[in-house]
């Protein structure tokens, strides 16, 4: 018996090490780290970015790679979980020895990696929307984030609603960090902007039931409501708000820019009102507009490629990879002028907007970067 | 407070109570053939509104077809999951057998989630989606198809239970797996059926949820945790309490959303159960003999 | 603690400390770090449910407290994070024995329940009570722990820091099973009625051990707190708890020993599994199932198989052997 089981531990150790032999590397390569919440309750911003950057390594490769160095791309999945991602980056910087890394997904993992790379000196480029990712930016020389602002959306949300005459309003958050970031600039903004909350409620991101929230809510003298949560809240929400006959206007937040979701609600989801870069209605853009072209490029090569919808989230990704990618070719694999050259980057054109960095502004894009959009028969156009 | 308001809370929380029974109905019947809590349980029911969605959306089955199809599915998957995880072992623990219902419950997870994607999904409604105004409140269609199928299913249990052989043999073992044994019950047979008839069970309460409660692949904890919740409060293995426990739960939620705060709706919830359970150590319904039996 | 005990206890310190000088690497170390202190929890735990028979489900409700007494203490309060530590194991020690006392008259499933309410309400208070802990968010900044002058921040000084808790919490666990209390304690998982009946007095015992396996998660908390910098609900979920518990059964419940081989085993997994990519979550799913079915005494079971002969074993001597019954 005993042997037997000696056996399958020798078993198990060449494993092991065939496994670990596997990795062989070809000569030179720049290599880049990526940490997305590829599995887990965030997957719905891990899985597009983590498809869009394997899509770039690919085709940077196929040209020839950066100055003739093959870009080694390596991702790790972070499961949306705060240890996980400290693990995952940790590897990156003193076992990869990557040059530079692009995300989190979340504003939570971010938060958590933060003193990491200050402290390693490695550029972070995050995925994540939250503002505290990169102010006070003296204290995040490091870091870097591609998506719009959260208050930017919300101040954009409020302008809308008073060219509609709305000034009574209802919150609905996901009780996710992206629902919490999204409620505190909604109350924040609320009072500068002449905007009354008149209800604020909750729930969890297992949650398959809104209408006691909502309830609630059809009882009061909101005229809007915005919600402000993950898939599959954002659906529900939308569902539940029909059953209930209520009509009153529904805002989203910028998650809501992936047309899954607007299938998933249906009927529901008609008349929806919400903020998101101009990715999702890239053919509709003028000519004249400066984003224009790799926005219809991104879409139409993620959308053949993968069959499947073009979001805002592999977006950040993209623009975190090509501001990572533009530093390598004129620096190389150097990350402390990676971040010299990051930082000083202006007139970079992204699918999230045109990114001017400074020493003093590490997300570089204004509430212009913005468009807000609705939904019409089923797919997203501009909201008048 | 208006008095139609009050009665949509309750409509509400009665729906999603239910949905709760159904799944504490399924962590009863193995309860009580093996002992053991089936933390895959839930997995059964996002499996279940799972191929579902396969059988309506990709094959374009019609729902009445869809339904036995999606039930067979999922009970062989339960059969399967004894025979292979629960079967072979001999004198395994209490803890060992959860512990295996959860290891499974992680596969059954990475299963789907290769299987299904990361998406959300959702079938249509059975009939219609328009939704019956009724004093002020409104009710889905699907709502009332979710109370229907949950009576039926409480009834056929009933009936199963306490009117045929093979259902007494099952209770038998509950009450006593030696004696059973020693008067000419298979045991091993009633612990294979319980299985295949919680997996069925579970795949109903994941068909008729997912029109209105969407689906996706990690959808298995949270209703499986809520209808944990929801067998113990009623007791384990009584099939009423486990009905009555999770509608009460269910409206606890609804009303403590709509009218203390939605901050804290989970919280209130599990407090009430926690002060059900220190009152009363066997549950609302449950006696204490039997839950001495049973330890780890 | 037998000589035993005291043996492989002195070799296991000896191993810890010399272990840096072969994994020099920031990164695995920080990997060891984060199993150090699933270990400082799981000793306790592994004490509570191998030991007294008991299970929680709501441990990573108390090293949730842990965590945000520190984290609030040290960074909105301005103490230092020495006097954080010791508040938090207090308020923990209140907490576990107030959900104690009612709990541990519970039973099997109907404890696990109650323990994981309790963690689900701790980690929902921690959401909803956003002016205080940052909400879903979390919060960060969490000052780092310094001892005499030395900041402890590098991978290599959290690794020794962690780990010297980690051997303390070993001796005092191995005396207390050793002791009378140990003794009484494991009479209580043999059989409760008979162990009462002797004069044992069980309610006492079980309460005591619940609120000691509170306190190891709760020192286990604070060291993440100041380790990791920046906490958020998130991490303190019911998934962690069913983490701890696969971990101490994993190891083989008879056993601290066996709490520690667990730990470090489903510690280390998910790291070595990194390179399968999306197929990480069903590799990790068949080994937790298949380890079960054929090692259900677990890591230290197996580990007595391989090492001890077999007459030690069947006489149990220096091993606290769990009881074996089928019916259990």
């Amino acid at each position: 018996m005993r042997w037997k089981i000696w056996i399958v531990l020798m078993a198990a150790l060449c494993l092991t090490l065939v496994f670990t032999q596997c990795a062989k590397k070809p000569a030179t390569p720049y290599k880049v780290g990526a940490v997305f919440a590829i599995s887990g309750r965030a997957s719905w911003l891990g899985e597009p970015e983590r498809n869009t950057v394997q899509m770039i390594a690919d085709e940077i490769n196929a040209a020839g790679g950066i100055n003739g160095h093959p870009l080694e791309l390596i991702i790790e999945d972070t499961v949306g979980d705060a240890t996980k991602t400290v693990n995952a980056v940790n590897k990156l910087i003193e076992k990869d020895q990557v040059a530079a890394i692009i995300g989190p997904s979340r504003s939570g993992t971010t938060m958590a990696v933060v003193p990491i790379v200050q402290k390693a000196q490695v550029p972070l480029v995050s995925c994540a929307a939250a503002e505290a990712i990169v102010t006070p930016v003296a204290e995040r020389t490091w870091v870097f984030k591609t998506p719009q602002k959260d208050s930017d959306a919300v101040i954009r949300i409020y302008e809308h609603m008073k060219g509609a005459g709305i000034s009574k309003v209802a919150l609905i958050t996901g009780t996710t960090g992206f629902g919490d970031q999204g409620r505190k600039q909604l109350l924040k903004y609320a009072g500068e902007m002449g905007i009354t909350i008149v209800a604020d409620e909750t729930y969890g991101p297992a949650d398959t039931d809104m209408t006691p929230q909502l309830t609630k809510i059809k009882n009061t003298d909101a005229q809007a409501l915005v919600n402000w949560s993950i898939v599959p809240g954002q659906s529900t929400v939308l569902k539940n708000m029909r059953q209930l006959g209520m009509t009153i206007t529904a805002y989203q937040s910028h998650g809501f820019g992936n047309i899954g979701y607007v299938k998933l609600a249906g009927e529901a989801a008609e008349g929806t009102v919400f903020p998101a870069g101009r990715v999702l209605v890239a053919e509709m853009l003028p000519d004249g507009n400066a984003q224009k072209k790799i926005l219809v490029a991104y879409k139409q090569t993620y959308e053949q490629k993968f069959n499947e919808p073009v979001s805002t989230f592999g977006g950040h990704a993209y623009d975190a990879l090509w501001l990572v990618i533009d530093a390598l070719k004129t620096v190389g694999p150097n990350r402390a002028k990676i971040r010299e050259t990051i930082e000083n980057k202006k007139g970079f054109v992204g699918t999230g907007g045109i990114f001017n960095f400074s020493p003093e502004d590490h997300n570089g894009l204004t509430k212009d970067a913005f468009e807000m959009l609705t939904v019409k028969d089923g797919k997203f156009a501009v909201a008048k | 407070m208006p008095f139609s308001m009050l009665l949509q809370l309750l409509l509400s929380g009665i729906t999603i109570g239910s949905i709760y029974a159904m799944v504490a109905l399924g962590f009863n019947i193995i309860y009580n053939a093996t002992g053991i809590i089936n933390f895959a349980q839930g997995e059964f029911v996002m499996l279940g509104g799972m191929i579902a969605v396969s059988l309506v959306n990709g094959l374009h089955l019609p729902i009445p077809a869809a339904f036995p199809i999606t039930v067979l599915l999922v009970t062989l998957i339960g059969v399967a999951f004894e025979r292979l995880c629960i079967h072979p072992l001999k004198h395994p623990k209490i803890l060992t057998l959860v512990i295996i219902t959860i290891a499974a419950s992680i596969l059954f997870k990475g299963g789907a989630m290769f299987v299904w994607g990361k998406e959300t999904f959702s079938i249509p409604h059975f009939s219609g989606e328009h939704p019956i105004r009724f004093l002020g409140a409104t009710i889905l269609p699907q709502t009332l198809w979710i109370l229907s199928i949950m009576a039926a299913v409480v009834l056929l249990l009933v009936l199963f239970f306490r009117g045929t052989m093979i259902g007494k043999a099952m209770r038998a073992c509950a009450a006593n797996p030696t004696a059973a044994h020693l008067v000419g019950i298979r045991v091993k047979h009633v612990v294979l059926l319980s299985f295949a008839l919680s997996a069925a069970i579970g795949a109903v309460a994941g068909l008729i949820i997912t029109p209105i409660a969407l689906m996706d692949y990690e959808r298995g904890a949270m209703l499986g945790l809520k209808g944990f919740g929801a067998a113990i409060m009623g007791g384990l293995g009584n099939f009423l309490g486990a009905v009555v426990a999770g509608l009460l739960i269910g409206i606890l939620e609804s009303l403590s959303a709509g009218l203390i705060s939605s901050h804290y709706k989970d919280a209130i919830a599990l407090v009430v159960l926690l002060a059900v359970l220190f009152i009363k150590p066997s549950g609302l319904l449950g006696r204490a003999e039997v839950s001495k039996l049973k330890e780890f | 603690m037998g000589r035993k005990n005291r043996m492989t206890l002195g070799i296991l310190a000896i191993v810890l400390a010399l272990l840096p000088v072969l994994v020099r690497n920031p990164y695995y170390l920080g990997v060891l770090v984060f199993v150090g202190i699933y270990s400082l929890i799981t000793i306790g735990l592994s004490m509570l449910m191998g030991y007294a028979g008991q299970i929680s489900l709501g441990h990573a409700g108390f090293f949730a407290i842990g965590a945000y007494t520190s984290g609030l203490l040290t960074t909105k309060g301005g103490f230092p994070p020495l006097f954080a530590f010791l508040v938090a194991i207090l308020l923990t020690a209140c907490v576990a024995f107030l959900i104690g006392v009612p709990s541990l008259k519970l039973r099997g499933h109907y404890l696990a329940m109650a323990t994981l309410g309790f963690g689900e309400i701790v980690h929902i208070a921690l959401n909803a009570s956003v002016d205080l802990t940052g909400g879903p968010s979390g919060f960060g900044e969490i000052p780092r722990i310094a001892l005499g002058g030395l900041l402890v921040e590098s991978a290599l000084s959290r690794y020794y820091l962690v780990y010297a808790l980690v051997i303390i919490a070993l001796l005092l666990s191995l005396n207390i099973v050793h002791s009378r209390v140990g003794r009484a304690l494991r009479s209580i998982h043999g059989s409760e009625l008979a162990a009462s009946a002797m004069g044992v007095n069980t309610a006492r015992y079980k309460v005591q051990v619940f609120v000691l396996s509170a306190i190891y998660a709760s020192v286990a908390g604070s060291l993440y707190a100041h380790f990791i910098t920046f906490i958020s609900p998130g991490s303190f979920d019911l998934t962690f708890s069913v983490l701890l518990v696969t971990m101490v059964v994993i190891g083989g419940m008879s056993s601290v020993w066996g709490a520690l081989m667990g730990t470090a085993l489903l510690g280390l997994l998910p790291e070595v599994l990194r390179g399968f990519k999306d197929y990480d979550i069903l590799i990790y799913g068949a080994i937790l199932l298949l380890m079960m079915m054929f090692m259900p005494d677990g890591l230290f079971g197996l580990s007595q198989r391989l090492f001890v002969r077999r007459s030690a074993r069947s006489q149990g001597r220096g091993l606290p052997m769990r009881q074996k019954t089928s019916e259990v």
